[in-house]
């Protein structure tokens, strides 16, 4: 199981699903950027449309590899270089695919957290089962989102809910997030691929010029407030705070300990 | 109100995690369940289902019972 991609087929013809199937829940570290950016360089400019989803039953995806950024940090006296050049290659990342010519729509379910989230707020249109949770929890580990998503957080549902999420830490459920504009469709249990790929084909029958108008209309985040986010992490992530966090983080015996913080 | 609130609570936790049978309000949550921080957020996402209202997940984080639960949740109805 890993990060690929394929052809769709019949009306899809020509569009692609990034299928996302990294166990325990595609977290993103270097090995799942590498053939991100893989896909962005080989398959992206010649595709008609992207469908972002996961395999794994458990959800989307459960945001950074946290585990390697604790490694990492641990072992090498280099690192934040390296941290900083690992988030400058996942914004590009997330930057061409949040702003490809082509529709990408998304289909979610369970976690999508952290950096999950963030991916998933490049696709244009999210999708969701009533089993999607969605959250910054960040903050609790000392941190700040680094990827993008507070910009695009931002840009998609307003200031007001990037607060309440990002300083609560808080998850929303699919219904929540419906009603904050985060995602705009919530299907019925399981139902979000197919549902996301009856979207996907009517937005091709559009001609690719005005979709692709639309989207340079549409999706421009600041580049300059994503450089910020990128900062504000490196800051932050060498603090004594942080790496007391994540070396409490990779001791966790919770099969999924980046949904909630340890209860008192 | 609360004590109904508190019995449609236990209704869906028996519903949804077997272990929930028997449970009282006064069992604690967690280990009654024997729930993960997972399933924890799927009850949350179906008592918001069930009742029309929104849940904090951090609300959690100092609920023991499932009678503490349905206060959270009809403080919010």
């Amino acid at each position: 199981m890993s990060l690929t991609w394929r052809e769709l087929e019949g009306p899809l013809q020509g569009a692609l699903a990034l299928e996302l199937g990294t166990h325990p829940l595609n977290e993103l570290g270097e090995a799942a950027l590498v053939e991100l950016e893989r896909f962005v360089a080989d398959a992206l400019p010649a595709c008609r449309g992207v469908l972002v989803v996961s395999t794994l039953e458990r959800g989307f995806c459960a945001g950074a590899d946290l585990r390697g950024l604790a490694a990492g940090l641990a072992e090498d006296p280099e690192a934040l270089t390296r941290v900083r050049a690992f988030l400058v290659r996942i914004g590009a990342v997330f930057r061409a695919l949040d702003e490809a010519p082509v529709p990408v729509i998304g289909a979610v379910h369970g976690a999508v957290f952290g950096g999950g989230l963030e991916l998933a707020l490049c696709c244009d249109v999210l999708v969701a089962d009533p089993s999607a949770r969605f959250g910054f929890p960040e903050l609790r580990l000392g941190l700040v989102p680094g990827f993008g998503g507070l910009t695009r957080l931002g840009r998609d549902v307003g200031q007001a809910w990037v607060r309440d999420l990002l300083l609560s830490g808080r998850s929303l459920s699919a219904d929540a997030a419906l009603r904050a504009g985060l995602i705009t469709q919530r299907v019925a249990a399981g139902r979000q691929q197919a549902a996301a790929e009856r979207l996907l084909a009517q937005a091709l029958r559009h001609p690719p010029a005005a979709t692709a108008a639309a989207k340079r209309l549409l999706k421009r985040p600041d580049p300059a407030a994503l450089d910020r986010e990128i900062d504000a992490f490196c800051e932050l992530v060498q603090s004594p705070t942080v790496l007391a966090a994540l070396r409490a983080f990779v001791a966790r015996t919770d099969p999924l300990p980046y949904v909630a913080q340890e209860r008192p | 109100m609360t004590d109904d609130v508190t019995q449609r609570v236990l209704q869906l936790a028996r519903r949804r995690f077997p272990a929930a049978e028997g449970l009282t309000a006064d069992a604690d949550l967690f280990q009654g369940l024997g729930i993960d921080s997972v399933q924890a957020l799927e009850l949350l996402s179906e008592l918001e289902r069930e009742f029309g209202v929104e849940v904090p997940d951090y609300e959690l984080l100092d609920v023991r019972t499932f009678a503490d639960l349905a206060a959270r949740v009809a403080e919010r109805m």
